[in-house]
Parts: structure tokens; sequence; C-alpha cells
């Protein structure tokens, strides 16, 4: 049964595809609570940003709801302990990403369940709009649709006109946002409220696709009278992601590299605003969240409320997976989920869904033929690019062609590798585009960096070649020579011999009389690394003074230490040759 | 006769063309040391046998191979083949292979101030000054090496650094063939 | 060691094969009018050109070092053979299919480096291929068999194409002469040739050769691949762009003529119901891999196709166009790809600048 939208003027995407749903097995049941298992893997990195950084040490006791990452400065976003227990170990561990390379994790022992000092429920009328931004940060949230992105980071505080929630959940399998909707709808709309009075949104919406009727029902009882509207969208892949949301309700397109909140519309998943509702009502941290557990080989599947790092063993046993039947164990949905190899790797804030699948359920083979240039991708992908030409220029290693074709505009939604009659893993071929060019970047970015400390260097050099010949050639002219501006020219501040100027000042070393190759050396030796500045005459005036502490040292007493040397003795001489000057300096 | 004269007035015409061309859009130096220049890594380092980057880009605008740089590796001389039109050559095994970004470290309570590294270091990514501390600012290092060998008392380590899950990068497709998915144990 | 494996994990799997037998399916219609108006020619040029096409491309896959048994099974080579073949004049002589078939797969496809990187329509560049070579033996079209004076039965048509002539001794030529004594076959000769001579239009159609609309058999082959490329667009093996386009061109360019001099001119019904017509727009032209691969560039394909298909029968040296037409567009293709890219979103199209 499909609920049918007539509120509001849907403007469409294009492409996209229609795909079998499979969400039945698993949306049936409501949610269940898994028993605590014995040991949760937290990485520091659940988000997109920085990873957090600890804040507790191997061995040390926490309770739940402590912190135990604190988000780093920029972007990032906090971690907390998900029930009571000890620090096993922080180090790198199994993480689910596409790469199979560790993460840095915090391993925690669990005693117990534990329970969270929860405040009294506070009514959000009470709180004001700092508290409560404050209260989202310390609770650690971030985008529970997939993303990522640390939820108080997106809470922008320019004026947005639409803050839309997204309930759309478009890929096969997955249901968990589904039976939040049902089951915790007031809650959802709680903190959708409290998310459009901090973003002074113009307009709430709220975009459910039309296959889930009893969480439109549900939801819709709970946005009775509220500023928030329910829109039912036609169920298509893929209409839940972000840019293609925008187009399809607002009919605007988010330009090319800038994001939504750029132009004034905030999107949140309906699991963040759930999140978003505990934290601010209850100071409830982000330790939990709902994953659906589905696939042919699983035996109990549903959605299970799971706390932040059970490792995804735990949940495939606690669903009861049949290991005779199961083929691929997939962190995500089937269209854009992780392949993942290591049962150890832990579920994380950004996990939905897991799905244990059985014989013939998902691709077994990765054979592909030749592209037969169809055009099937190119009626499908949802951002009107043309899939085929970037697969034929990645393919051909012609990257920078390929981004010409606007490579970086691909959302990786699949489309185009789900129809693809050859079965090209087209996907794969634009993500290593990406990559290459990303790391090209990378690389330009480094080299070119490189290659003007070493011209800045090279001129260091030049100008120190110069300043010799020209000090020997005014050595044949002039004995003593002060220079006031040098002299004045002397800071008083110390140290920093670290710094080293690079742009010559003849006038000054002329004026200098450089009597010596002493003061060339001196310049040399004294000479790291450094950027541009003018700290030059402060430097000169050291050597002089050098000069001349050494001619005095000569005058009096034995022969001076080996010329070329350093012109100091001492454990720290040159402090004091950088002392402020005074009068006992003139010669 | 006629034909003559055409021919004579056309060839006036089409030299008179190449001649304001050739004055009007004149380049005054070889843009190719430049565009050379800017496809290799600048490490600084010296395997190529050059002085420097910039050393090894005249080079191979004078015709010099290649394949010199193991910074660069292959994907490096691919791009240089591409820009100046050669088919691209294997890295040139008296080079030793690039070993993958590394960066030096001292260790500290061993150094002694000599600043022997200091002066070696082509950008300049060592701090520090005489009987001072000397340290590297890894952000700055490029890992060429160079500054291991002066050291009197070799307290430099190269240190590979560790790939982030961030840095990774998405490796090619395999060919067209048949792969069993392994089976989960 | 981690293998890589990027999402989608679940699609819809290695359906060239099946989409490429579709393909053949569709065209049972129409290959069953021409063997009912021209006899059994028709298959055995058919299962020469497929049986050429099979062996030579499975001989060059090895060669390349490919796994035939795997490649061959999107029957790319089968159809191929199988489109060659339903052009071929039912009754030319064994080897011209097989010349015709190896110069397909072995020069114009796998020369370039098999399915998917041919920059010509390999059954078509075949065709053309035998068509400037032997051009006698290829314009040896009979006509159908109801207006033949001794139509040839199974044997006869054996005997005929691999030996050259007929139990009975009777040799193509002869074979050729009809009912009135007349030898020019296609329709689209006669209209040819005696527009040339100056005869109209209407006069033409009084003849023997013209059917209801257009000529007596063509006309009947032309609706019945007609119908095989509905079935196609229907199951979505081929877009609408393509064969909506060649027959939208050549309508309205003879439509056009038509109207200006309809004594002069054929009618535009005539062009789209003789000859390769049908065949060529819903199953030659569509063939992905040497046509244009963007929306807009499709169209523009299709409409040079149908536009040059006039043009060359009406205005040119061969009766019938479609594979000339074909192969010049073949060209035009990738330039088409170039400047027919679709506006991505996001971005605005080239030569606005933002509000």
């Amino acid at each position: 049964m499909t609920v049918k939208n007539n509120n509001w003027h849907l403007h469409g995407f294009p492409g996209g595809i229609e795909l079998p749903e499979r969400k039945e097995r698993a949306s049936d049941s409501a949610i269940e609570t898994l028993p605590l298992p014995p040991l949760l893997v937290l990485p520091l990195r659940q988000h997109n940003g920085l990873p957090a950084l600890p804040v507790v040490q191997e061995g040390d006791c926490v309770h739940r709801g402590q912190l135990i990452g604190r988000a780093a400065e920029g972007r990032s976003a906090a971690l907390h302990a998900p029930a009571d227990g000890v620090v096993s170990f922080i180090g790198y561990h199994a993480y689910p990403n596409d790469s199979g390379l560790t993460e840095l994790c915090i391993g925690l022992c669990t005693d117990e369940i534990g329970s969270i000092d929860e405040e009294e429920m506070v009514d959000d009328i009470d709180l004001s709009e700092e508290d409560m931004r404050e209260r989202i940060a310390m609770a650690g949230i971030v985008g529970l649709g997939g993303a990522g992105f640390p939820s108080a980071d997106k809470l922008t505080r320019n004026p947005v006109k639409w803050l839309i929630i997204n309930g759309a959940e478009c890929e096969p399998y997955i249901s968990c946002d589904d039976r939040l909707m049902r089951e915790r709808s007031a809650a959802i709309v709680n903190g959708a409220q409290i998310l459009g009075r901090l973003l002074r949104a113009e307009k709430i919406l709220l975009a459910i696709e039309d296959n889930k009727p009893d969480a439109i029902a549900a939801m819709a009882d709970a946005c009775f009278e509220t500023h928030i509207e329910l829109v039912v969208i036609p169920a298509r892949y893929p209409s839940g992601a972000q840019k293609q949301l925008v187009q399809n309700l607002l009919g605007i397109e988010v330009p090319s590299g800038q994001h939504s909140v750029d132009i004034g519309i905030v999107m949140y998943n309906t699991g963040t605003c759930y999140a978003v509702a505990r934290a601010v009502a209850h100071s409830e941290p982000l330790i939990s969240r709902i994953v659906t557990v589905s696939g042919d080989a699983i035996e109990r599947p549903g959605n299970y409320e799971v706390l932040i790092g059970t490792p995804i063993e735990y949940l495939l046993q606690s669903a009861c997976v049949n290991p005779n039947k199961l083929r691929r164990v997939i962190l995500g949905g089937p269209i854009m989920g992780i392949a993942i190899n290591d049962l150890a790797a832990p579920v994380t804030k950004l996990t939905n869904c897991l799905i244990g699948s059985g014989p013939g359920e998902l691709d077994e083979e990765l054979s592909a033929r030749e592209c037969i240039r169809c055009g099937d991708c190119v009626e499908v992908c949802p951002a009107s690019l043309m899939p085929q030409q970037l697969y034929w220029t990645i393919k051909s290693e012609q990257h920078a062609r390929a981004a010409a074709l606007h490579l970086g505009d691909c959302i990786e939604c699949g489309a185009c590798a789900y129809v693809c009659p050859s079965h090209i893993p087209l996907v794969h071929y634009y993500r290593h585009g990406k990559s290459v060019l990303w790391a090209a970047d990378q690389q330009r970015t480094g080299a070119n960096h490189a290659r003007a400390r070493f011209e800045a260097r090279e001129e260091r050099l030049e100008f120190q070649q110069n300043a010799r010949t020209s000090a020997q050639s005014a050595r044949s002219s002039v004995h003593h020579y002060e220079s006031e501006s040098v002299a004045d020219a002397a800071s008083p501040d110390a140290a920093d011999l670290t710094i080293m100027p690079l742009e010559p000042d003849a006038a000054a070393v002329a004026a200098a009389g450089m009597a010596t190759e002493t003061i060339a050396k001196t310049l040399k030796t004294a000479a790291v690394t450094g950027a541009h500045n003018d700290r030059m005459p402060e430097v000169l005036a050291a050597a002089q003074r050098a000069r001349t502490k050494r001619a005095n040292a000569a005058a009096h007493s034995a022969p001076d230490s080996a010329p070329g040397s350093a012109p100091t003795t001492g454990t720290e001489p040159d402090r004091a040759n950088i002392a402020p000057y005074s009068d006992k300096d003139k010669t | 006769m006629s034909a003559i004269i055409v021919l004579v007035l056309l060839g006036l015409g089409a030299g008179a063309v190449l001649g304001y061309a050739l004055i009007r859009y004149r380049v005054d130096s070889n843009p190719l040391i430049e565009a050379v220049n800017a496809l290799l890594p600048q490490t600084q380092c010296g395997q190529c046998g050059y002085p420097g980057c910039k050393p090894y880009a005249q080079a191979i605008a004078t015709g010099d191979a290649i394949n010199k740089c193991p910074p660069g590796g292959d994907d490096g001389i691919k791009r240089l083949a591409l820009l100046l039109g050669l088919a691209p050559l294997p890295l040139d095994p008296t080079r030793k292979p690039d070993s993958g970004k590394r960066v030096a470290f001292i260790r500290e309570d061993e150094c002694i101030g000599c600043t022997k590294c200091i002066q070696a270091c082509p950008v300049d990514a060592i701090l520090g000054a005489p009987k001072l501390m000397h340290t590297i600012i890894a952000s700055e290092c490029t890992g060429c090496d160079l500054c291991v060998a002066p050291c009197p008392v070799d307290c430099i380590d190269m240190v590979a650094v560790p790939r982030e899950p961030t840095d990774w990068v998405w490796p090619r497709p395999r060919a067209i063939d048949i792969i069993p998915i392994r089976l989960l144990d | 060691m981690n293998v890589a494996i990027s999402s989608p994990h679940r699609t819809l799997g290695d359906r060239v094969g099946p989409v490429m037998r579709m393909v053949v399916y569709c065209t049972a219609p129409g290959m069953t009018a021409l063997m009912a108006f021209f006899g059994w020619g028709v298959m055995i040029q058919v299962w020469l050109a497929i049986g050429t096409c099979v062996i030579g491309e499975a001989l060059c896959l090895s060669l390349r070092g490919r796994d035939p048994r795997h490649e061959m099974k999107d029957f790319s080579a089968f159809v191929t053979g199988l489109l060659l073949g339903l052009c071929l004049p039912p009754y030319a002589p064994w080897w011209i299919p097989l010349i015709g078939g190896l110069f397909a797969i072995v020069v114009a496809k796998q020369l370039y480096g098999g399915l998917g990187m041919n920059l010509f329509n390999p059954a078509m560049a075949g065709f053309i291929f035998l068509i400037v070579s032997f051009p006698v033996a290829m314009t040896a079209w009979t006509l159908p068999l109801g207006l033949l004076s001794d139509p040839p039965g199974l044997l006869d048509s054996i005997t005929l194409i691999f030996a050259g002539e007929t139990l009975s001794g009777q040799s193509l030529a002869a074979l050729r002469i009809g009912i009135d004594g007349f030898t020019m076959a296609t329709p689209l000769d006669h209209v040819r040739i005696d527009v040339a001579q100056g005869l109209m239009i209407s006069e033409l159609l009084d003849q023997p050769t013209f059917g209801a609309f257009a000529g007596v058999g063509w006309e009947w082959v032309n609706l019945a691949f007609l119908l095989g490329g509905g079935v196609l667009l229907q199951q979505k093996i081929i877009g609408w762009h393509i064969p909506i386009s060649v027959t939208g061109g050549l309508l309205g360019m003879a439509t056009i003529f038509y109207i200006w001099n309809p004594d002069h001119y054929s009618s535009p019904i005539f062009h789209l119901f003789s000859g390769g017509t049908m065949l060529g727009a819903f199953f030659v032209a569509t063939d992905p891999v040497s046509a244009s691969t963007t929306p807009r560039g499709r169209i523009y394909y299709g409409l040079g196709i149908g536009v040059l298909v006039y043009l060359i029968r009406t205005f040119g040296a061969y009766p019938d166009a479609m594979a000339f037409s074909i192969l010049l567009m073949n060209l035009v293709a990738p330039t088409l790809d170039q400047y027919t890219v679709p506006r991505v979103y996001g971005h605005l199209p080239t030569g606005k600048k933002p509000p």
C-alpha cells in the first residue's frame, strides 16, 4: 500500500532506479535491545573530520556515558563510553572501511550496562539556545544517516530557509529509521523542533518514502499541530541522497562544490533528531543506535538497539547467523555498503545496517565484460553525469579529463553499476579516479611547497655568497666601521636564532663594515630554517658583537677558539650574543 | 607567368605572417624546463644525479633520460613521457626504488648540535642552531635522505609515515576475469 | 590481504548475452517474412554468415589470449552474422557471406580491440566491403517468389548458392528473369533507374513489383521488422532515440521532397517500407557500440542517418543506402558525443552566468 501525497509539489530528480526493497523481514518486529557484549571497540573517528583525542588511559575505569574522547580542534566529535567497564587498550584495531586499514580505537572491557547519571528531564523551553547547542556538541552527535557530519558543526548561525528531516531511507533492507519513526515519533519531532529553533529555520519539512505507511501515519500524528510539514515522496533510489532530496522537494540544485548549508538548506536524519532530543532533554550522549540486521543467512532479522562499539561478530551471533549459509557480510545497504572481511570490526555511529547474505543474494563474482556503450548508466545517473565517459577516461588513466567531466560531482550512489549489463564495477573506477586525483593534488601541493622552500633557501645561500664577496671587498678598504643603522636595528628581544632572515639587506651588510669572514660564517651557521622575515639586522648585530667580543678577548688573553667555528664558547654564549644591545659592546 | 607571380605573392604573404608571428609571439625562456620542473616531485634529493629538481629538469629539456627520479616513481615517468611525447621507460635500475613517504627523525639524546644536517637540508626543514638542539619539522620534510650522511653521530633515522585510512587510495579494479569473492570462514 | 571490493554489492548482473538473444528473437518476424517472399536463400545466407562470424570471433579471441567460451556468451558475433546475412541478396554465392563475415569480425571488430571498441558497425562494414568489392554479386537481387517464373526450392537454393546453378541447370541470371521479363529486382532500384529515364512515380507504381504502398514483399518485410523493433522498444532493449530519429529523419526528408514534386520523388511511405529501412532503424543503427552515447547525440545521429539515406537513395549512385549512411554517421558519432554532454547537476549550462 502506498500513500499518495497531495500537499507538496514534488519536482522529481533525473535518473534513479527501482529496487526490490526486501525490508519486510526486518521491519515487522519492534526494536530489540541486545544484551551487553563483553568487549566494546570505540574508534576515535566515527565521523567526518578529525579524530577525537582520548582523555582516558589503559586501565581506567569508566562508566556509561562518561567522556572518553574529546573533540579535536576543528571539525570533530566527542566519544563516550557506552557501558561501565575498564579501558583495555588504546591502539590500532580493525575498523569497518574499504581499505582494511586499522584506526585508533579505545577498547572497553565491559562489566555491566550501568546507567547514565540522567539529569531530570528538562523541557527545552527552559534551556537557552546556547545551552542546547552545547548539549548537542557535548553529546558527540553526528549525522546518523551515514555521512557522519558532526551535528553541532552543522548548526550554522546563518539564517536558514529550510530544515529538511530526512526519513527517506531509500536503500533496500534498511528499516532502522522506519522503526524509529513508528516507535519514537514524539522524540523525533521534538528533536526536529529543537533543531528548527536553533537554526531559526523558516520552514521544516519531513520527507518519508511512500513504502513506509506505518511510519507516515505515526509521524503524521506526531507532527499534528506542529510547524513540521510531512511530505511523502515516491520510493526511488537514491531519493534519500542529500542533493537529490533537495532537488525533489524544492526544485533547487546545490551548486557544485558547495554544501546545501551554503544555500540555506540544512538536512538532518531522523535518527539524528532523536539523538538531539535525548541530548537536550536528558544530557544523554550518543552511545547507542538502531541497526537493521537482515539477510538470508540471518535467522532472527530485525532492528536492534546496539551499543556503539559492539563487534560485528557479536551482532551477527545475537541475530542468529547461520554460518553454513553465510556468504558475505556488508555493513550498510547492498548498494552503498562496505564489504567486511574482519568480523572483529565494531559497529560505529554511522552503521545503519548489517547484512549477512546467503547464497545468491548478493553478487558473488566480480567478472565484468567490456563496455558495450549501451547508455543504461547514463539513463539512471541522478546527477546527470556520463558514467560511461567517466569509465573510459579513468580506465585509460586520463584522470584530468575525468575531472573535467565532473567526476567530483558523482555521489557514488551505485545506480549506474547496478544496471550495467556488462557488470562493470563502475563505482570502483570512480573511486579510483577520485583517489588518484586527490593523491596527485596532495603531491602537487607538497611539491610546490617544497619547491618554494628550496628556492627560498637558494636565495639565502646566494645572498650569503654575495655578502661574503662584498665583505671581502669592503675589508680591503675599511677597517673599523660602525653603523648606526645596524646598532640601532638590534632588537631587544632575545633569542630566536632559529629564525633566519632571507631578505638580503646589502646596505646593512656593507655598512656593518664586515671585516672578517667570521661574519659570513656566523651568518651561515646561524642560518637555520625559516620563513622569510627581516630579522637580518639583529643577526648582523649579533655577529658584530661576537666579532668585537672575540677581538676584545683576544686582546686580553689567550688566543681565541678555532676560526670558522661558532663565534661562541661555553654553553650558552649565543643567548648572550643576542642580548640587548648595550654600550659596552660598542667598539 | 601569372602562376609565378601568384606563387611569389603567396610566398611573400606566408612569410610575412610567419615573421610577424615569430616576433609577436616570441617566448623568451624555454618554457619546457618549467613544465618539466612542475612535474618533478621537488624532494631535491639528488638521486637523479643532479643537485636538485630544477637542474634535472634542465637536463631533461636538453635530452637526458626521464627515468632517473625514484621519488616520482613510475607515475612521474609516465607524466614526463606524456609531456615530452616520449615512450615511458621503466625506472633506471641503478637508482634505488622509492621506499614510500618517509620523514627524518633526530634522536635528540644523541644530537651534538653541529648543524651539519641543517646545512644539508634542501628545504630548510631542520630547526636548530649551533650547540642547540636540532629537530626535524616533520611537515616540511620531503624524505630526501640528504641529512643522514652528514651527521657525525648518525642520530638521524628515516621513519616511514604510517598510512591513514584517510590517505588510502582506491586501487584500480582488477582486470576482467572471474574472481570468486572469498567466502567468510 | 584486503582486496577492496567496492559497492554496489548487488547488481542486475551480466545481461549482455540475454540482451543480444532478445535481439535475435525479435528479428524472427522479419526473417520469416523475408523467407516467405524470397525463399530459402535467406536462411542459407544467414547461417553462413553466422557461422563465419562465430568461428572468426573464436579464432581471434584465442589469438588475443582471451577465453572464447566466456567471451562468446555475449552473442555479439552471432548478432553481427545475423544482421549481415539479412542484408545480403538471398542467392549470392557462398563465398559472399564468408568474406563479408570475416571482414566484419576480424577487421571491423577484433582488429579495433574487440567488443565495445569498434568504431564502425561490423555488419555494415562487412556489407560495404562486399558491395564495393563485388558489385555484381551484391546487386543480384531476385524478385519476390511470386513474381518469378521458376522459383527455386530448398535444394535448388543450396545448389544455386554453392555451385552457381540450380539442379535444373539454371543460373542466377536466368532465375532473375521475372514473369514479365523484368530483371531489375528491388523496388528502390526500379525507382532510381526509371525516374532517371523520365518515368513518373505514378506510372511506376502500376508495375507488378509494387504492392499496396511499397514494393511487393518488401512492404511486409519492413512491417515485420517494425513489429520486431516495437517489441525491442517495449522490452527496453533499445532506447527510442535512434529508431524514432532515423525514421523521423527519413520521413521528414521524403515528405518535403514529395510535397514539392510528387511525380519525381517517391512518397514517404514508400521510403519507410522499402529496402532495409526498418531493419536498419531498429536493429542495425541501434548497435550501441558504434552509435552515439548521449541522449541528444543519439537523436542527431539518427536524424543524420535518415537524411543521408534519403539523399543517397535519391541523388546518389546506390539504390539502398542504409549501410553507407550508418557508416558515415559512425564517423561522426564521437564528435556528437563530445558536444552533446548533458548538463550535470549543480552546474549551469555552458555560457550562462550564475544569478
